[in-house]
């Protein structure tokens, strides 16, 4: 700007090789950045091919083998590789540092490695599809997936396996690092949400994965030495795999929607400049979501054959959950009340999250009771559900946050106008595509089928249209963010005028992240106060 | 010696933090360790309670002498793992280097009666799959026995062979001069680890070789 060149940590080295080997926390979000996009892209072809199959309720696209392979390929891939490492690996990895005024994660290297493994994983699982795919489902029950399956299922769970590891290893740096490197005077409670939210993430992480890890070793081993641990013919139960395969992915689905959470808590109080209404409650909400969602897991086997009483249980805990959502929405609905709302892009996915979340929230009541469970289990209203909750709610989100941090990312502004339309299409789009599938579920047209009936296609045609809208609003952002990166203004520290340590510090931020170290005396979101009564910085520099 | 700006990494304000995170990190670690042992714990004792006769029919083909003594070895090994900490936190180099030294012979003599154990048991034809074999009406809980028997005991001796690796590292550099009593976390933190893989074998002992034996 004023021709004298600022060195930041884009610009402290160059090459390929300071940044295949960076310990940096902000230059291991840019690896994630990149390979989470691959793989987001990756799925979303597979989709492309599942909506265009059922344009037609004929099989005329692809065969039924092939389609058993896309749908399969499509969750794993989204499920593994983009929607549960998205925003914690991104936006996490980016921010939580930088919000606590720390200069790094605990364990930098740790970090490094975790990318290295998720890598790994993904190429592993890209090597199943390339070699002939997967056809059990993401969710790999057995005994289809231990003994039948004539494809490449031992391949895919090793990528998962070994991703779980980069899962593991993050929420642990995470956790650690929250716990030991907060700046002086920022203590639990004024730290931001979404720092909250990524703590109790990291616990699911930690105490999720590992469940998931060994039912993969067991399904693995059962595949390759003939165990007969969940294979019905030999003494083995198959609903074992079940429950401890649900124990880990239930709460997954929180792994992906807390962070989402937290990014959406930063939005609105940045965008309705005020501090979020009941502070203490949306932060317990996160772990009481975090809690509670381990205890879940049973409301996918209602029809599995478990007790009745059982089945009672884990419909009540189930209701339960919604309590702490509720509080989030309820609290963001609060603070946007007599809020100064400004209406950028980051903001219209944060109030686009709110409203397909709050459907996704409730339609996931509907199927925490059992008898209405029983009548739409394994039909498009669950598919209708849990998009609407992973890709509406995660998504929208992760898309959110990317706008709201792209200019302390990157120091460019992003075009606020096609921001804004893609925000827009992103919303239209995803609600023509999944709305239908509510109602076709309804009507009883099941999951993972590619021929249907011919009265279901004009809710299929609608749901094919809206998923070509929606590929609209996720194209876009690629092109005019990667054109920000040259042509952008230039956006200055605190482009908007917000609240939290990451904006007291350049845009991009120097490579310790703070040029002296932070001190804090006011809680999160102080908006009622200039920054200078909330940060002070102290003279001895960071070394 | 090594001096304390030597070691400090640049992310943390002093070597206290430093070493706090590293260990609040491990027994996070160790937490995540629980919940994986656990998965295959909950499929043992679920089968253990659907087949009691033919899990303790199979139970009773394992050795339980060879399994106290690894249980001995193990324990030892813990007692060796602890010395070699005192040694560090007391800048004593050489009972460090050899309680090190002694913790990885006792880790190998571990693992080779594991292995001798492996042996007999696929002399035996109690490995399952296709050449399993096992007399009598319990044969097909007897084969899933066994399948968490090697599962769950091989599971521990990679975490042994891991272990091992890094007490290998730790004596290399312990021989170098790298830890003293200012600074001797990654001895800790492994000894944390050596210790909670000795516990998860005493509860596989147990579990796997005592239960429901008609000795």
């Amino acid at each position: 700007m004023n021709g004298e060149r600022r060195e930041h940590y884009l610009n402290v080295n160059y090459g390929v090789r300071s940044w295949l080997l960076t310990t940096d926390h902000k230059r291991i979000a840019w690896l994630y950045l990149v390979s989470i996009t691959f793989f987001f892209f990756v799925g979303g072809f597979f989709a492309t091919m599942i909506r265009l199959e059922l344009l037609t309720p004929q099989g005329d696209l692809v065969q039924s083998e092939t389609y058993n392979k896309l749908f399969t390929m499509h969750g794993v891939t989204m499920v593994f590789f983009f929607l549960i490492p998205a925003i914690p690996a991104v936006l996490g990895n980016f921010l939580i540092p930088m919000m606590i005024g720390a200069r790094d994660l605990a364990f930098p290297r740790l970090n490094l490695a975790s990318w290295y493994i998720f890598i790994v994983g993904g190429l592993f699982t890209l090597a199943a599809s390339a070699a002939g795919g997967v056809d059990t489902g993401w969710t790999f029950y057995t005994p289809y997936s231990s003994i039948y399956s004539n494809t490449h299922v031992a391949l895919t769970v090793v990528g998962i396996f070994v991703t779980g590891f980069s899962s593991i290893l993050t929420g642990l740096n995470f956790i650690v690092t929250i716990h030991k490197m907060r700046a002086p005077g920022l203590t639990w409670f004024r730290l931001p949400l979404f720092v909250w939210s990524h703590y109790a993430t990291s616990v699911i992480f930690i105490l999720g994965t590992p469940v998931l890890a060994i039912t993969l070793v067991l399904v693995g081993l059962e595949r390759i030495f003939g165990l007969g641990i969940f294979d019905p013919a030999r003494g083995g139960d198959p609903v074992l795999f079940q429950h401890l395969f649900w124990f880990y992915s239930h709460p997954a689905v929180y792994i992906m929607i807390l962070p989402a959470m937290g990014v959406v808590s930063e939005l609105i109080a940045g965008f309705s400049r005020k501090r979020i209404f009941g502070y203490t409650f949306v932060a317990f909400a996160s772990l009481a979501i975090a809690v509670i969602g381990f205890l879940v897991w049973g409301h996918h086997m209602f029809v599995s054959g478990q007790s009745v009483h059982a089945g009672l249980v884990f419909s009540l805990l189930s209701f339960l959950v919604a309590i702490p959502s509720a509080i989030k929405v309820f609290n963001w609905t609060a603070t946007l009340y007599k809020g100064s709302i400004s209406y950028d892009a980051p903001m219209l996915y944060g109030l686009g999250f709110i409203g397909v979340f709050t459907i996704g929230g409730l339609t996931g009541l509907f199927l925490a009771t059992l008898g209405f469970d029983v009548h739409v289990h394994d039909t498009y209203f669950v598919v209708a559900h849990f998009h609407y909750i992973m890709v509406g709610g995660s998504v929208m989100a992760y898309l959110g946050g990317i706008h709201y941090w792209w200019p302390k990312m990157t120091g460019r502004i992003y075009p606020e106008i096609w921001a804004r339309l893609a925000a827009l299409i992103v919303f239209l789009g995803f609600n023509l595509t999944f709305f239908p599938q509510f109602v076709l579920g309804y009507l009883g047209m099941p999951r993972r089928y590619h021929i249907y009936p011919p009265e279901f296609q004009v809710l299929n045609v609608m749901s094919s249209a809206g998923a070509s809208i929606l590929a609209v609003g996720y194209v876009l952002p690629l092109v005019y963010l990667i054109w920000s990166l040259r042509y952008g203004a230039v956006a200055g520290k605190n482009p908007w005028g917000a609240r939290g340590l990451e904006w007291e510090t350049g845009s991009p931020p120097p490579t310790n992240n703070f040029d002296t170290t932070p001190r804090v005396t006011a809680g999160a979101y102080a908006y009622e106060k200039e920054p200078g009564e909330v940060y002070s910085f102290g003279k001895t520099a960071h070394v | 010696m090594s001096d304390a700006a030597a070691v400090q990494q640049h992310q943390f304000d002093d070597l206290e933090q430093q070493h706090e995170a590293a260990w609040i990190g491990m027994w996070i670690f160790i937490a995540t360790e629980v919940m994986f042992f656990g998965g295959m714990f909950t499929g043992y004792i679920f089968y253990r309670s659907a087949y009691a006769q033919g899990f303790a029919g199979a139970s009773n083909r394992l050795d339980v002498w060879l399994g106290a003594i690894n249980t001995a070895v193990l324990i030892g090994s813990s007692f060796t793992m602890a010395l070699a900490v005192h040694g560090a936190e007391t800048n004593k180099r050489k009972l460090l280097v050899n309680g090190l030294l002694l913790t990885i012979l006792l880790g190998s003599v571990f693992l080779g009666i594991k292995f001798f154990e492996y042996h007999h048991k696929f002399e035996e034809h109690l490995v399952p799959g296709s050449s399993f074999r096992f007399e009598g009406p319990l044969a097909r809980p007897a084969e899933i026995f066994f399948s968490f028997y090697f599962a769950m005991t091989g599971m521990h001796a990679l975490h042994m062979v891991i272990g091992i690796g890094m007490l290998s590292v730790l004596v290399f550099q312990a021989r170098r001069g790298r830890y003293s009593a200012a600074y001797f976390t990654p001895v800790e933190i492994t000894g944390l680890y050596w210790h909670f893989v000795d516990i998860v074998w005493i509860f596989l002992f147990p579990l796997l070789y005592l239960v429901g034996r008609h000795l």
